[in-house]
């Protein structure tokens, strides 16, 4: 975990409180008018998933989301900065990641979020594996996500 | 003496996380070269480039980029995360 000039930074293998997090972000400011969370799912789309391994690079990640925090917070007016991102064994259904920012006004709050999500899904180093009927698969990275980072 | 790591199924085809090795490489091209060359579980994962990532000292960088005074090198498919 870091905390530096309002960014904070959590990679860690146990769930986390969403309704606690989203809560404590941002408390006591009353100059953001703005607060946005995100939270990432994992989802079963076959309808035959037994669960998602996620792998990550200690030292590397926490690295690579402060910098794009970091970034976000250059590019837009925002105060807080959150973002949690769990690794290991996870179950369909639950809270792989969570990411909040927090602005005076709601166009940078939002779009700051979306940056943040568009940068973490493929310049973090997190890889997904499934587990589906015995068999294990690496999630592909999409042409889309890589294509999504254009718009910025 | 540079510390090279592996993850995800590039870690699965090497068969091991992390090694350390004596390189004279200057690049991480021509640290991909003498890999390869060891054997044939380390051509077969850098058999494709464009499907791989690097990092070096936790930064990612690029094939070309130059590894004097690195310490660590990581080599890894396309993030997903998020």
């Amino acid at each position: 975990m870091s905390e530096e000039a309002g960014i904070r930074i959590v990679v860690q293998e146990a769930p986390f409180d969403f309704g606690a997090e989203a809560d404590a972000f941002a408390a006591g400011r009353n100059d953001m008018g703005a607060v946005v969370t995100f939270t990432g799912v994992v989802r079963d789309v076959s309808g035959g998933l037994d669960g998602m391994e996620i792998e990550h690079y200690p030292g590397m990640t926490e690295k690579a989301l402060a910098k794009i925090a970091a970034e976000a917070q250059a590019r837009w007016s925002l105060g807080e900065v959150l973002v949690i991102h769990r690794h290991g064994k996870l179950a369909p259904g639950e809270r792989i990641m969570m990411v909040a920012t927090a602005s005076p006004h709601r166009k940078d709050a939002f779009e700051a979020a979306e940056y943040l999500m568009d940068y973490l899904k493929s310049r973090a180093p997190f890889w997904k594996k499934e587990s589906a009927g015995g068999a294990q698969s690496w999630v592909a990275a999409k042409d889309e996500d890589e294509a999504a980072l254009r718009r910025w | 003496m540079i510390d090279v790591l592996y993850f995800a199924w590039v870690r699965e085809r090497i068969g091991l996380p992390k090694e350390r090795l004596d390189t004279g490489a200057e690049t991480v091209a021509a640290l991909v070269d003498e890999l390869r060359a060891r054997e044939e579980r380390y051509a077969m994962a850098f058999s494709d480039l464009s499907a791989l990532r690097v990092a070096v000292d936790q930064e990612l960088t690029d094939f070309d980029a130059p590894l004097a005074g690195a310490r660590e090198v990581a080599f890894f498919p396309p993030m997903t995360g998020g």
